[in-house]
């Protein structure tokens, strides 16, 4: 074998280690999550269970947490989708004043770190007697997903012709109606691409919530919370089934986009 | 009416930046010069002493921030470049898979993942508990709580961020532009050094941005592996704001943090001979 050959096998093995590194802890939560354990503490394997998967919402805290997260990351979703791919469209499409502005903010809203995000937002509602519950979290869950929203929408649609919505709107086409029958079909990828990425980063998020949750508790908060007491095999499962569905969606999605292209 | 459309359909992204963006920004520098505490409230004094006070007594973990977030940086680029390299050249038609291969771990909550390395690393878990019980290490050896568990956080958790960006650097460059400067009778390794890698450049630069400001900034991987003495400047302005109420000076650090990595930034921007910072991310 020659050099450059065993070189790039060497690189292969390496990829895969790096792969298997990367993905250790997901296959250390998926298997704790079947673990039969008989104390608080979930560190050592004691035999096959399922009865975690059983008792999911056994625990009522850490129910209500995974609905607050889930309803947090629908409806911080649904705003940002709106309103971004709104941005999305101005900063492809058109000219108009202030445009470097947008840009500017854009990129300083995906480069500010989600603690200072945090901070600042809190001081914000400090400084206005805002009450810290699931709205401000909602709020700040936009404000960091929007720019990236925005960027996935713009990529999108740059690559489109413009002369396809000339063309409907020389064939008598509304405004309204060549937005929805042909731009809105076309930029569609980057929306939904958009809609996920602003999912899983609300659903996800510690820093920033942790700042503007006030009394309401998410997820990823309640894990921390319990970290220092044990965290229950709920959790597990709970995770194991996030990504399970997470991985489907992915897969169903990016074998959708190839059929089309 | 067309004339207006871009405007209304930037109006409320605009204001949402304005009201949750650029106006705590704002508030967080007013806060920062206040002095006063929880109880009687918050008084405008234009102290910049909140400033001196502030990083006299955090000095040490705003430097072990940046110790850790370089350390994570380099570490990640080191490990994450010939995995880039690999996929771009090499991967042929599966280079998809590989890529989401090494995105699996953002369908698990970064929370999570953390706390599966804590248990992965327990002093007497599954890995070290084992080859404890087989003599293979004393049995006083630990990671957790250490430096090591710390940077080896940041950078399992944020080495993808790294990979993409060299990824589609590297993907972009012809392959007939390596053939050329074989033809010119440069080695595997000239032909590397002198032709991918400056190529690659964009790619690092947008990795190590995107990489070195949240794993400066990051409280989770020093709460959960860190122990009491590896404690980061995210940790101490969470506790700033949210045990002690301290405003002011939680408001000051965060600040100083963000001017920091801004410098930082700039100051990084400029060594790679980039002068337009904002064009260099975008891309």
């Amino acid at each position: 074998m020659s050099r450059s050959r065993l070189g790039d096998r060497l690189l292969h093995g390496y990829t895969w280690l790096i792969i298997i590194w990367l993905s250790s802890p997901i296959a250390v939560m998926i298997l704790f999550g079947f673990n039969d354990k008989q104390s608080k503490s979930n560190t050592s394997w004691q035999g096959f269970t399922l009865k975690w998967y059983a008792q999911l919402f056994e625990i009522s805290d850490l129910t209500v947490a995974l609905r607050n997260s889930l309803l947090i990351a629908v409806i911080s979703t649904v705003v940002t989708v709106v309103i971004g791919t709104m941005l999305g469209l101005a900063l492809g499409r058109h000219r108009f004043r202030g445009k470097g502005t947008t840009n500017f903010l854009v990129f300083a809203a995906i480069s500010t770190p989600e603690l200072v995000m945090g901070a600042s937002l809190l001081s914000l509602f400090v400084s206005g007697n805002v009450p810290r519950a699931t709205a401000t979290i909602i709020i700040s869950h936009v404000l960091f997903s929007l720019a990236f929203v925005v960027v996935t929408v713009r990529a999108r649609i740059v690559t489109l012709d413009p002369s396809l919505e000339e063309a409907a709107r020389d064939l008598g086409a509304t405004a309204w109606g060549t937005f929805r029958q042909v731009t809105l079909p076309s930029i569609m990828p980057g929306v939904m691409a958009g809609a996920m990425l602003s999912f899983a980063l609300s659903i996800d998020d510690y820093v920033v919530t942790s700042f503007v949750n006030g009394s309401t508790v998410t997820f990823p908060l309640w894990i921390v919370g319990a970290v220092k007491t044990g965290i229950p095999a709920q959790v597990n499962v709970m995770g194991t089934l996030i990504f399970g569905i997470g991985v489907v969606i992915a897969v169903v999605n990016a074998v959708a986009v190839r059929r089309r292209t | 009416m067309r004339r207006l459309t871009p405007y209304l359909l930037a109006l409320p992204s605009w204001m949402w930046l304005a009201i949750f963006l650029v106006v705590p920004m704002a508030a967080m520098a007013s806060v920062s010069l206040q002095t006063g505490n929880a109880i009687d409230g918050y008084a405008m004094t234009f102290s910049f002493s909140n400033y001196t006070d502030a990083l006299g007594r955090y000095s040490p973990q705003l430097l072990r921030s940046l110790l850790y977030g370089g350390l994570a940086t380099a570490a990640m680029l080191v490990i994450g470049y010939p995995v880039a390299y690999w996929i771009a050249f090499k991967a042929g038609p599966r280079k998809s898979v590989y890529l989401f291969l090494l995105l699996l771990p953002f369908f698990v909550s970064f929370v999570l993942r953390t706390i599966s390395w804590n248990f992965l690393l327990s002093d007497n878990g599954i890995l070290f508990g084992t080859l404890k019980a087989w003599g293979l290490l004393p049995a006083d050896f630990h990671v957790l709580a250490t430096t090591f568990a710390v940077v080896g956080g940041l950078t399992y958790n944020f080495l993808p961020f790294m990979i993409l960006p060299i990824y589609v650097a590297l993907e972009r460059v012809d392959p007939r532009v390596v053939e050329a400067a074989q033809d010119l009778y440069a080695t595997r390794m000239g032909a590397f050094r002198r032709v991918v890698l400056p190529l690659s450049l964009p790619g690092v630069f947008a990795g190590v941005l995107m990489t070195f400001v949240p794993a400066t900034a990051d409280p989770i991987n020093a709460q959960i592996l860190g122990g009491t003495s590896n404690t980061m400047i995210g940790n101490i302005i969470q506790t700033e704001y949210l045990t002690n109420l301290n405003y002011p000076a939680a408001s000051a650090l965060s600040f100083t943090l963000m001017a920091v990595l801004l410098v930082g930034i700039f100051v990084y921007a400029r060594a790679l001979g980039t002068d337009n910072v904002l064009e260099a991310a975008a891309r």
